[in-house]
């Protein structure tokens, strides 16, 4: 494709930005394609990726041979690679997998089988007596099970936070507030008609999540598979809970579900989940009193001593699944369209391996960009546990949401640069303010004053949704 | 170098609310030379600071007050008297010493103290902990979080919202609504009667709104801003009330994260510090005092307890308390039973002061002071949570040379 066409507009449009539409953001630009990012809402992450859980997998229990497996081999390592370079946290947690009934122990030995065929040989078989002193705080009643020594965990939003950044940095652009309506592909480049006016585009990858099907159909008049949200709540315990693991804990999944896990988050909480309930709605992940109090029990089922521990929040994510088990990864040759669909569940380990895929099937369509020389390497905000925090250090100027020791430095980090948000929900996932225990009992009033005519959708009270 | 290990005060005190004031002001009535006071708002006077509604003061200042002007005298009488106030430093941990780690504006500090006083109170109950299904839109907010948005901001989260709760709070949320010009479309409450006194049953219906009793929230509705509530009654039917917001309102729980993070015991059942009669903690340089003991009394309670639990700390500094053990449990008998404060009595005479129990659910019944199988102490009650039950103490002669049940037997319904 020649270069003098994509001055006119960009090399590639993106539609999404979640976890996925922002890797590619980032893949693109260091290969030196010229990007643009189409989000529909306020900001970014605003679909599937604001409510997943957090780890890093190695992919141990992916299908063998699928795409799944490996891109999230790819983008395991790929995280491990670059996170210093982007100040992005890991804790080293590993993960347990257990059995509970006898049934479950028995498929223990054809799991690890699946984990060595996967490439993750460092797979171990745990006693009950083992697992119990590595967790002491475990329930008595696990049978077996083995460890996954390389199974991680990350913060969920200043990864693809940190991707966006280093694209925009390198040159990408994003819109939000960009709805795709419709779009014209001329034979050599794509028209696009949004919300925010028309964007011209050579090559245009659908990364749209839970909309993908409905993109597909807007731009190819046809989608090859259905998006079937899947909705997975969640419960997050307070502070107190998460000294009570150490390792991510994690069931014999079954053919549809990784089931039930019990794990630390990167800012020192614990949570368990998440459940896996289809539903047609996309836009609308209704928290269940039921399921959430269940939830609460199986915690306690497998950690004793939650029974004592307040719950801090409730969340709920849909997860894009479709028809089929693997990813929907597809170039449309002809009309210059990749398609980018069923990101289900494992997206955020396989968010950097999507996008090394997507690129080299863009090649395949006979683009063929610089990659950048010497690119700019940005680092975001450092809000986990896993290092240093803002409160810790001088000229933070004061600890505004107590519960997450989010400072006032932090936030107005977080209202400045390319990726300032546009509504409360995004500032609290650059920043966690009101996130913790007190859910804005304490800083709303505070945060109403620090925001005031700094976002575009302002904050009405303290918006409570994630 | 002395200054390395040497304490810097005689008295921390962790929380500049009505407790941790006056507790400040009673200590530097009593001689202690250097008081300090911790506070991590911009401010300090506590909660009171954001209600701007009577009627607070008369106990402290023989007057009735607002809120704000409560807190600014009590904040005015500390340092009057010498108190030193430092805001904006959120204490991070407690360890033995005591030594207190603290972060400020300018990053970590470490602060040492003879004695301290923790008294940092409490927060509502959240709608994620009381698990209330639905989506997650703008516009659910703790009594706290709206009255610090009217009172602090001339803020109006919502027009229309309903209030969850019937505690004195719930009532405190229903003034703050019309001081800002929002009319609650509706109280509900999940128990069959009011949970503040009767005499505020009276204040819903005279402003118009709606009382729904024996019914909770089963869901909430909206994508943006907060639709509707779905409400239910005891026998499960639903029914929808539009609505543009949700004040979940009460349900207090101790601030007691600190605690659980350190070396000091915490108690289950209260949710706050184990303490003695002399409000000592499991570690004795430590006092606690005000609300974080137990969810929740009025800000004059809390203003006496901390002027009560400073003499204990002055006579600690002096070396008269009795010695923190032997010392006896107090066990809970009765399922309707959420609490005692205090958890452990000290054999000893003096600390002339009473216990306080609390139900989880309406009931009535006999509650009985039990030690070594004799009964020292019985009284009917008909209580309700979040109402205070006062058992004398010094009018119990307690041997503590046996478990001391606190016991209540329950009427057959």
């Amino acid at each position: 494709m020649s270069r003098s066409h994509a001055q006119s507009g960009f090399d590639v449009a993106v539609v999404g930005a979640g976890v996925v539409g922002c890797a590619i953001a980032r893949r693109f630009t260091l290969e030196g394609a010229k990007m643009i990012v189409l989000e529909k809402a306020p900001d970014i992450l605003d679909g599937a990726s604001k409510g997943n859980s957090g780890i890093l997998h190695t992919g141990f229990d992916a299908p063998c041979g699928s795409l799944e497996q490996s891109c999230i081999a790819s983008g395991y390592s790929e995280y491990l690679d670059i996170r210093e370079r982007l100040g992005l946290p890991l804790i080293r947690s590993g993960a347990l997998v257990l059995a509970w009934t006898e049934e479950e122990e028995a498929r223990l030995p054809e799991l690890m089988q699946q984990a060595r065929d996967n490439g993750v040989g460092d797979v171990e078989a745990l006693t009950s007596d083992e697992i119990l002193r590595r967790e002491p705080n475990l329930s008595r009643r696990v049978r077996a099970g083995f460890c996954v020594p390389r199974e991680f965990i990350i913060d969920p939003w200043s990864a693809p936070h940190a991707y966006l950044l280093q694209a925009l940095t390198n040159g990408a652009e994003l819109r939000r507030e960009c709805e795709v309506l419709a779009g014209q592909f001329d034979g050599s480049a794509w028209r696009l008609e949004t919300s925010a006016g028309e964007i011209a585009a050579t090559c245009v990858i659908n990364a749209a999540g839970l909309y993908g099907d409905l993109v597909d159909q807007t731009l190819r008049g046809v989608s090859d598979f259905h998006i079937r949200p899947r909705k997975g709540q969640f419960v997050v315990y307070d502070k107190a809970a998460a000294g009570l693991v150490k390792s991510i804990l994690l069931p014999v999944p079954s053919a549809t579900t990784k089931g039930i896990v019990v794990c630390r988050t990167a800012f020192g909480n614990l949570l368990v989940g998440p459940t896996a309930e289809e539903q047609t709605a996309r836009d609308e992940a209704v928290l269940v009193p039921e399921t959430l109090a269940q939830l609460q029990e199986r915690g306690t089922q497998i950690v004793p001593a939650l029974s004592d521990i307040e719950v801090s929040a409730i969340y709920a994510g849909l997860r894009p699944a479709t028809e089929f088990k693997d990813y929907q990864i597809r170039a449309h040759r002809e009309i210059n369209l990749i398609t980018v669909g069923g990101i289900r569940s494992t997206g955020l380990s396989s968010a950097l391996g999507i996008a090394r895929h997507v690129f080299s099937q863009y090649l395949e369509l006979g683009h063929a960009p610089h990659a950048l020389t010497d690119p700019i390497w940005p680092t975001v905000a450092q809000i986990s546990e896993a290092g240093e925090r803002s409160w810790q250090t001088p000229c933070n100027d004061g600890v505004v949401c107590h519960c997450e020791r989010v400072t006032r430095a932090e936030i107005e980090a977080a209202l400045e640069g390319p990726l300032a948000p546009g509504s409360f929900a995004g500032l609290k996932r650059k920043t966690r303010v009101t996130m913790g225990r007190c859910q804005g009992f304490y800083c709303s009033a505070e945060l109403a004053r620090l925001t005031k005519d700094r976002l575009k959708h302002p904050m009405s009270g303290a918006p409570d949704d994630r | 170098m002395t200054g390395d290990t040497a304490p810097a005060y005689d008295v921390a005190i962790i929380g500049g609310g009505p407790a941790g004031l006056s507790a400040a002001v009673e200590l530097k009535r009593l001689g202690v030379a250097s008081v300090v006071v911790i506070e991590r708002e911009r401010e300090a006077g506590g909660i009171p600071r954001h209600c701007g509604h009577y009627p607070f003061g008369m106990r402290e200042f023989s007057r009735v007050l607002r809120g704000p002007d409560y807190a600014a005298r009590l904040v005015e009488r500390a340092l009057r008297v010498g108190v030193e106030i430092r805001t904006r430093v959120s204490v991070t941990s407690l360890k033995p010493g005591p030594q207190i780690d603290v972060s400020s504006p300018d990053g970590l500090a470490t602060i040492r103290a003879r004695r301290v006083l923790v008294a940092t109170g409490v927060r509502e109950k959240t709608r994620a902990a009381r698990l209330i299904g639905g989506t997650k839109p703008s516009g659910v907010l703790s009594t706290g979080a709206l009255q610090g948005l009217v009172y602090l901001d001339g803020l109006k989260p919502f027009s229309r919202p309903v209030i969850l709760g019937t505690e004195l709070v719930s009532f405190s949320a229903l003034l703050t609504c019309r001081h800002a010009g929002i009319k609650p479309v509706a109280m509900i409450e999940p128990n069959a009667r009011i949970t503040a006194w009767r005499a505020s049953r009276l204040l819903p219906g005279a402003l118009g709104v709606p009382l729904m009793l024996g019914a909770s929230i089963t869901r909430i509705e909206g994508r943006a801003q907060v639709e509707a509530v779905e409400v239910a009654d005891r026998s499960g039917r639903t029914s929808r009330i539009e609505a543009d917001g949700v004040i979940v309102t009460g349900q207090f729980l101790p601030e007691a994260s600190l605690l659980r993070d350190s070396h000091l015991a915490v108690d289950s059942m209260s949710g706050g510090p184990c303490v003695d009669q002399f409000f000592r903690l499991s570690d004795p340089a430590y006092f606690a005092a005000g609300n974080l003991l137990r969810p929740v009394e009025t800000a004059g309670w809390c203003w006496a307890e901390g002027r009560a639990a400073a003499r204990m700390i002055a006579g600690s500094l002096a070396g008269t308390l009795p010695e923190p053990t032997p010392r006896a449990g107090l066990a809970l008998m009765g399922d309707a039973l959420k609490y005692v404060v205090p958890q452990r009595l000290v054999a000893a005479s003096g600390a002339p002061r009473t216990l306080q129990v609390r139900v989880r659910r309406p009931a009535r019944g006999t509650l009985s002071v039990v030690v070594s199988g004799q009964n020292l102490w019985s009284q009917r009650i008909d209580a309700l949570p979040e109402r205070r039950i006062l058992i004398p103490l010094d009018r119990l002669p307690i041997d503590l040379n046996g478990p001391v049940h606190i016991v209540f037997a329950e009427d057959k319904a």
